[in-house]
């Protein structure tokens, strides 16, 4: 045998002993105070009879943005908007507005806005473990320490709709709010007795999603208390700057192994300056192998105070390309002054990038002043030379992303303390 | 063991004790509060009328917690300066009575505890106060003092004309959950957890006009 059934609750509403209205009560025998839509009396419905408790909402009339009997969903529950009040600090510098969300089944949740920033706040039944974090005061919950941001007084200025508790317009409380993005820990006191809650930052697209409204939220203002850093872009950009590095690293090995370093020709003649005929001359031809790579070209000489000037022509032999390009060596020295000096040097290397395989010679043809005593030098052809050159610059280059990232993150972390009670110390000490 | 039952004395309805731990009911007529003894059952007090609540729990509601079903059996109501609050009697599988606290739609589920722990009396406890009880660190949160509204239902001890009681609330870090009750001298001591709605599994709730 089951007792029967108690009947459905039914919204419930009563008349405005001030003015006669009629107010319901959407959130049925929870609500303990009700706001006149009338005639703004503040109505305490906790007592048989309803009390008139405050008549004068001196501030302005303020405007929810989002209207009172809304309905969304959070937690997977539906929640409707049944209250609604604006805060301030203790000077009225600065407030913010808190809506009260009620479901018959699993209670209370609220949500706060402040410049364009929500945060969905959920009532903490525990208590959090003191800790601390660095100099400062910081609690533990959750697994995560949450680190203290500032201490301020909130002052309730105006109320609309309904309360589960007695609203007292003016009422002042002290509030500790505690860090770790995206949640928010905040400490009430009143009297000898603290309330915990947990407000999770929401940004307003999902508010608007979440209550099915058309068009788009006010955009958020500055860099709220718990507000996320956008760490999803800047993690994979460091991700990307790692891997690239990686693979830059990978491959300069690679090519360091498998490059061939291959000498091809190597030709040591003597420039003699002479009134017979010209210095030039070809070498025999010889193999450039393997994948189209470079060519090094080195030249060492034995030049003393003097200059010489090598015009060079690489040339297929197969189908006559040739690659033209001249090297100047000159080495001077001497003793003045100022002590000994020189200027230039004996050797010479150039690269020649891209050349195909196939058989080539070198034309060789020396140029010199008149008067040049004969210079012994020697051309050395190498193949296949590993470029650390481009390796280098890119490796230098990779992390400047990173280091971006890196210092956007500093200057969020760090406008984000500004507005706490640490502004001059920072985010990251 | 037959349930046993009778006729209210003061109204002569039919009276009956479905859980054989129960040792008070209200008579669902005229709501007189009746208490069974070894020879018969006595009324002793008239319940006024309950102060508006809209608990989504019944008597009659059915759940489960820590794996173990229950059924709720009866209830006290309180009233304090924010409003009221329900204690649900519950009745386990077992026979295990527990407590389901509802106040303003947060929910604890606690037992009595019995023995000789030494307890605070209610001039030596203060919030921001530590207690330790089986080996866990209780904070006292707050102390409310309460009002007894009234009862319903069958209830496993004789509860009836309080009147001002002072509760302390304690609570752990890890969600634990604790009252002191000082209705009674020495004082009663609960301990449980912070529960869940949907943990609970309810069935055979209130329902509640504009929600389905």
């Amino acid at each position: 045998m089951t007792p029967p059934s108690a009947p459905q609750v039914k919204m419930q509403s009563l008349y405005c002993p001030n003015c006669g209205g009629g107010v319901e009560l959407r959130g049925f025998a929870n609500t303990l105070t009700v706001v006149c839509r009338h005639c703004a009396s503040i109505l305490d419905t906790g007592t048989p009879t309803v009390r008139i408790i405050g008549q004068f909402q001196t501030a302005q009339i303020r405007k929810p943005i989002i209207e009172l009997g809304a309905r969304g969903k959070f937690d997977n529950t539906t929640y409707e908007i049944i209250g609604f009040q604006v805060r301030s600090d203790e000077h009225e510098e600065w407030e913010w507005a808190e809506y009260v969300l009620f479901n018959p089944f699993k209670g209370f949740l609220y949500l706060t806005e402040y410049n364009g920033h929500w945060n969905l706040v959920r009532p903490v039944r525990a208590i959090p473990a003191s800790a601390s974090s660095g100099a400062r005061p910081a609690v533990i919950w959750q697994g995560r320490t949450h680190r203290h941001f500032q201490s301020a007084v909130a002052k309730t200025l105006f109320v609309l709709g309904e309360f589960p508790w007695r609203v007292a317009v003016g009422e002042k409380v002290r509030v500790d709010d505690y860090t770790c993005p995206p949640y928010v820990l905040s400490a009430e006191h009143t009297g000898s007795e603290t309330t915990w809650s947990e407000g999770e930052y929401y940004d307003g697209c999902r508010i608007w999603q979440a209550f099915g409204l058309q068009g788009a939220p006010p955009s958020a203002r500055g860099i709220y208390v718990n507000q996320p850093a956008p760490t999803e872009s800047s993690r994979e950009v460091l991700r990307l700057c790692a891997i690239l590095e990686l693979a830059l690293i990978v491959m300069a090995l690679f090519f360091y192994v498998t490059d061939r370093h291959e000498t091809v020709l190597k030709e040591t003649r003597q420039f003699v300056q002479s009134s017979t005929g010209e210095a030039s001359y070809v070498t025999p031809p010889f193999e450039l192998k393997g994948r189209t790579s470079n060519v090094q070209v080195r030249t060492e000489t034995d030049v003393d105070n003097h200059w010489v000037y090598f015009n060079y022509a690489l040339i297929n032999s197969d189908n006559g390309h040739a690659y033209d390009f001249g090297r100047e060596v000159s080495y001077y020295y001497g003793r003045d002054s100022d002590g000994s000096w020189s200027e230039g040097g004996r050797n010479d290397t150039v690269t020649i990038p891209s050349v195909p395989s196939g058989r080539y010679y070198l034309r060789v043809e020396p140029e010199g002043d008149p008067g040049t005593p004969p210079v012994t030098y020697t051309v050395t052809l190498r193949r296949d030379i590993p470029n650390g050159t481009f390796f280098v610059l890119a490796a230098l280059l990779l992390p400047v992303p990173a280091i971006i990232v890196w210092w956007r993150r500093y200057k969020y972390e760090y406008s984000r303390w500004q507005e706490s009670d640490y502004a001059s110390g920072g985010g990251d000490d | 063991m037959s349930k046993p039952s009778g006729n209210c004395p003061s109204c002569g309805a039919p009276v009956q004790f479905r859980f054989s731990s129960s040792v008070q009911t209200t008579c669902e007529y005229c709501r007189s509060i009746v208490v069974r003894t070894d020879v018969d059952i006595q009324q002793v007090g008239k319940v006024a009328d309950l102060p508006a609540n809209s608990s989504p729990i019944q008597i009659g509601t059915e759940g489960v917690f820590n794996d173990k079903p229950f059924v709720v059996a009866g209830r006290i109501i309180y009233e304090y300066v924010q409003g009221n609050w329900n204690e649900w009697r519950l009745v386990f599988n077992d026979g295990v009575n527990g407590w389901l606290s509802d106040a303003q739609l947060e929910y604890d589920i606690s037992f009595q505890v019995g023995g000789t722990l030494p307890l605070p009396g209610p001039a030596e406890i203060e919030p921001g106060q530590t207690l330790s009880f089986h080996g866990k660190q209780y904070e006292v949160t707050s102390i409310t003092r309460a009002r007894y509204r009234g009862v319903e239902g069958e209830l496993p001890f004789q509860y009836w004309d309080k009147t001002v009681t002072p509760f302390a609330d304690l609570r752990t870090g890890a969600g634990d959950f604790g009252t002191l009750d000082y209705s009674e001298h020495p004082p009663l001591l609960f301990l449980g957890q912070v529960v869940d709605f949907d943990s609970l599994r309810l069935t055979n709730l209130r329902s509640f006009e504009g929600w389905s």
